[in-house]
């Protein structure tokens, strides 16, 4: 085949534009500087009252408002700079030569406006929906519509950067911002698109959607001090911390990107993903569907187990999900897992959940550029079931291969394959 | 670009559940009826919507448990997937199953109304409203309605009752969702990149909280049931309950497995175009064009009711397809959202199946953006 293609002749992913925002800063220059120095974004949480609560920190990005504070409001701000950067960087002008893939957070009214709505129709007795819905009635509420229904924040950025087609926006729970680079290869790989323009985004942290996952007892409790809380892989792991951010990826076949002259940071090589049907919050004990996904990428990559340079883990720091990533990994690496570096992001970051794929996705194409592993904060007490080498202080080492894992709820497993080369 | 090889598409299995009862059957003798679609004009009134028909849920859920950990949306999807695999002949093969994929077009679970309404009436009284909020939810919420809200949830609950484990996708975004579904899982197959898939969605729409997103906004018809193309007095959706999935596969897969082809899934196409005047009429003109249509012999159209573009739609379809009959699915189902374009390709391809129509053309525009023109034909003709 020619040097677009892979083996299988499928045109070869490039990326050729990154964009970023966590609760660590504005922007890929910042955040890598402050994930290789071992920075934590994560701290006591102020955009709502906390009293009460089991969780009261998380990796909120507290320096890009919007109005209304809502999740789907937020998430779109998220979203816009973090593709601004990417599609600059890209060298890309005017409308965006491709389709948009995204992952949203589930969107639904939040609890200031259900308030508003309840003063608004100021019931004698208690307050039903049917008080809501008069309220609605009065069409003084119209432009929540919008805000609150599940389409408009692709619509919005679609809209901004003139993205071709029907913009997709999907869930696949916190594999979602895998997902959306994978739907973004998938149809470069049919010819449908040359250009894909790839986005994770979440800002939803607030009472209920933290008070959720408290309920399920996901998160970390260890609230003091903030930045020791979230322990991948440590013995001491006690649940994930919430995080936000985005994280957008300007996807091109090789051949479109060097036609237009751009600059090639690295190739998505594979994509793996496999169902599991075992339970909704937990994986099957076996491991077999994450082994599954984890072989599915290194296959559809056209690699080896041995080839995989290093593991940007999904790394949540519950004690469910590091123990089978390390068994996946294990299971598919092999002896040679126990010396591949692993690191997880989100001891700094948290779990930015619906966007955590794609902005895991971006620091693995940093890790590759710079040759730098960022390290795994707070992993001062390893477990002894987890015999891997996580890494604990920057690593300079070459970076050829990254494996970036992702796994969610509803038996959710996305694992991706980042190059510095081509796979021919 | 590179020229990928494309394969032709079948659909092998229907999952139907709606007002109009339970199965194809129930839905091919609705298109065939001119009876109006069962209504519920008192429980929400003044909003009416179409109650989905009594199902018995052991059939397809056998697991009691399984059915307490979900809510409505939840089990009607689950309920109307498996009525599917069974209908392809899927549901014994365990192998088949754990290589099928899915996707699904979905927005998020119903709300626990009591506990939101003791909360809001609290709130108005509270000395500490942040703190009182954080108290009331940690206490009320019910640990797991969390798993029963996330869009994702319906797949995940697909994988655990039916076993088809391949991998799952969720799109959402209202109806253009329910477009892409079906335009994307059509693609993979089309191209090799997956061999045979599940798709579909669901929606219930018996629940103060999506009437009350649609209120917002003005898109609700009331207070009576009105045709969909006869609505200028009262525009807007009339919300049903129901859940439409289809199994797609690429027809040589099909055909090895003995499986029967009971039409082809030939083009999806979509865009979201800029609203104004004329806008809806011209995507769907251009949308007709891509799918290939030719002389269709039935139109189905997921049409809301919304003042404007179902006008335009009603227009643009008299001109592109003057021969042929239009039935709205809005006075089959009731406007059903993310299930609405799944349930347009499936009685497409129950028409064909039944040997009613050799090509059917399916629009679905929705009501705030997206337009989309499915195209489906007898299994065994080539273009």
């Amino acid at each position: 085949m020619s040097r677009d293609h892979d083996a299988m002749g499928r045109s070869l992913v490039a990326v050729t534009g990154l964009g970023v925002v966590t609760s660590l800063g504005r922007g890929v220059a910042d955040n890598w500087a402050a994930l290789t120095a071992g920075r934590s974004g994560i701290h006591a949480i102020t955009r709502f009252p906390t009293e009460g609560l089991r969780t009261r920190i998380a990796g909120t990005v507290d320096f890009i408002a919007a109005d209304p504070m809502v999740a789907p409001m937020l998430s779109e701000r998220f979203a816009e700079a973090a593709a601004d950067e990417a599609v600059a960087q890209a060298g890309i002008s005017g409308d965006f030569p491709g389709a948009l893939f995204m992952a949203v957070p589930p969107v639904e009214i939040e609890w200031p406006q259900r308030q508003a709505l309840a003063e608004a129709a100021a019931p004698n007795g208690d307050v039903t929906y049917a008080d809501l819905l008069r309220a609605a009635g009065s069409r003084r509420f119209d432009d929540w519509h919008d805000l609150f229904i599940f389409g408009t924040v692709a619509d919005r950025i679609a809209d901004r950067f003139g993205t071709k087609g029907s913009p997709i926006s999907l869930s696949t729970a916190c594999s979602s911002g895998a997902t959306a680079i994978q739907l973004g290869v998938e149809a470069i790989r049919r010819g449908e698109v040359e250009a894909a323009l790839c986005i994770g985004t979440d800002g939803s942290v607030n009472p209920e959607s933290l008070i959720r996952f408290s309920l399920l007892s996901a998160l970390s409790t260890q609230n003091d001090p903030p930045e020791a809380a979230s322990k991948p892989f440590a013995k001491n792991r006690d649940g994930f911390v919430m995080g936000e951010g985005a994280a957008a990826l300007v996807l091109e076949s090789v051949a479109s990107a060097r036609a237009r002259g751009a600059r090639i940071l690295g190739y998505v090589l594979g994509c793996g993903e496999k169902g599991d049907g075992f339970h909704r919050t937990r994986s099957s004990p076996d491991g077999a569907p994450i082994i599954a996904a984890i072989r599915a990428a290194i296959d559809d990559a056209g690699l080896h187990p041995d080839q995989i340079d290093t593991v940007n883990a999904h790394g949540t720091g519950t004690p469910e999900n590091d123990k089978m990533e390390a068994m996946g990994c294990l299971a598919v690496l092999g002896e040679r897992m126990r010396s591949v570096p692993i690191s997880s992001n989100k001891s700094m970051i948290g779990h930015t959940l619906t966007a955590a794929g794609a902005v895991e996705a971006a620091f693995s194409l940093l890790t590759i550029a710079h040759g730098r592993v960022p390290p795994t904060l707070n992993y001062a007490v390893p477990d002894p079931a987890i015999p891997l080498d996580v890494v604990t202080a920057a690593r300079d080492v070459p970076v050829r291969t990254v494996l970036s894992n992702s796994f969610g709820f509803g038996g959710q497993n996305t694992c991706l394959i980042f190059g510095a080369e081509p796979v021919r | 670009m590179t020229a990928v090889p494309t394969r032709p598409v079948v659909v092998t299995g229907l999952g139907l559940v709606s007002c109009a009862g339970e199965g194809v059957e129930a839905h091919l003798a609705a298109y065939r009826s001119a009876q109006a679609p069962r209504t519920d004009a008192t429980t929400f009134a003044p909003y009416p919507v179409h109650p989905v028909a009594p199902l018995s849920l052991d059939g397809q859920i056998s697991k009691k448990s399984d059915q307490r950990q979900m809510e409505p949306w939840q089990r009607l999807g689950v309920y109307a997937a498996g009525l599917a695999l069974d209908a392809a002949g899927a549901k014994a093969d365990a192998a088949l199953k754990s290589a099928m994929h899915l996707v699904v077009a979905a927005g998020g679970g119903e709300r626990d109304y009591a506990v939101d309404g003791q909360i809001l009436t609290g709130l108005r009284q509270a000395a500490d409203p942040g703190a009182y909020l954080n108290e009331r939810l940690q206490n009320d919420l019910r640990p797991t309605l969390f798993l029963a809200q996330l869009s994702n949830l319906l797949a995940g609950n697909i994988a655990i009752v039916h076993g088809v484990t391949g991998a799952s996708r969720t799109f959402m975004g209202e109806e253009s969702s329910g477009v892409d579904a079906l335009r994307i899982a059509q693609a993979r197959i089309a191209a090799g990149q997956l061999d045979i898939v599940l798709v579909g969605g669901s929606y219930n729409a018996e629940r103060a909280d999506v009437l009350l997103i649609h209120e917002m906004g003005g898109h609700l018809s009331k207070p009576e049931y009105r045709p969909v193309f006869e609505r200028a007095a009262a525009p807007g959706f009339i919300l049903g309950s129901g859940a439409a999935f289809l199994v797609l596969e690429a027809a040589d897969h099909a055909a090895a497995r003995g499986a029967r082809a009971l039409a082809r899934l030939d083009a999806v196409a979509s865009d979201r175009t800029k609203r104004r005047d004329g806008s809806v009429t011209d995507s769907l003109t251009d949308l007709w064009g891509r799918a290939g249509l030719a002389r269709p012999d039935a139109v189905i159209s997921a049409a809301t009711g919304c003042a404007g573009i179902t006008g335009e739609e009603r227009d643009a379809l008299t001109a592109l397809a003057p021969q042929a009959p239009v039935r709205a699915l809005g006075d089959l189902t009731g406007h059903t959202l993310e299930a609405a374009a799944p349930f347009g390709a499936a009685l497409a391809a129950a028409l064909v199946a039944a040997g009613e129509a050799r090509e059917v053309a399916v629009t679905a525009v929705g009501h705030r953006r997206g337009e989309g023109v499915l195209r489906l034909t007898t299994a065994g003709d080539s273009r």
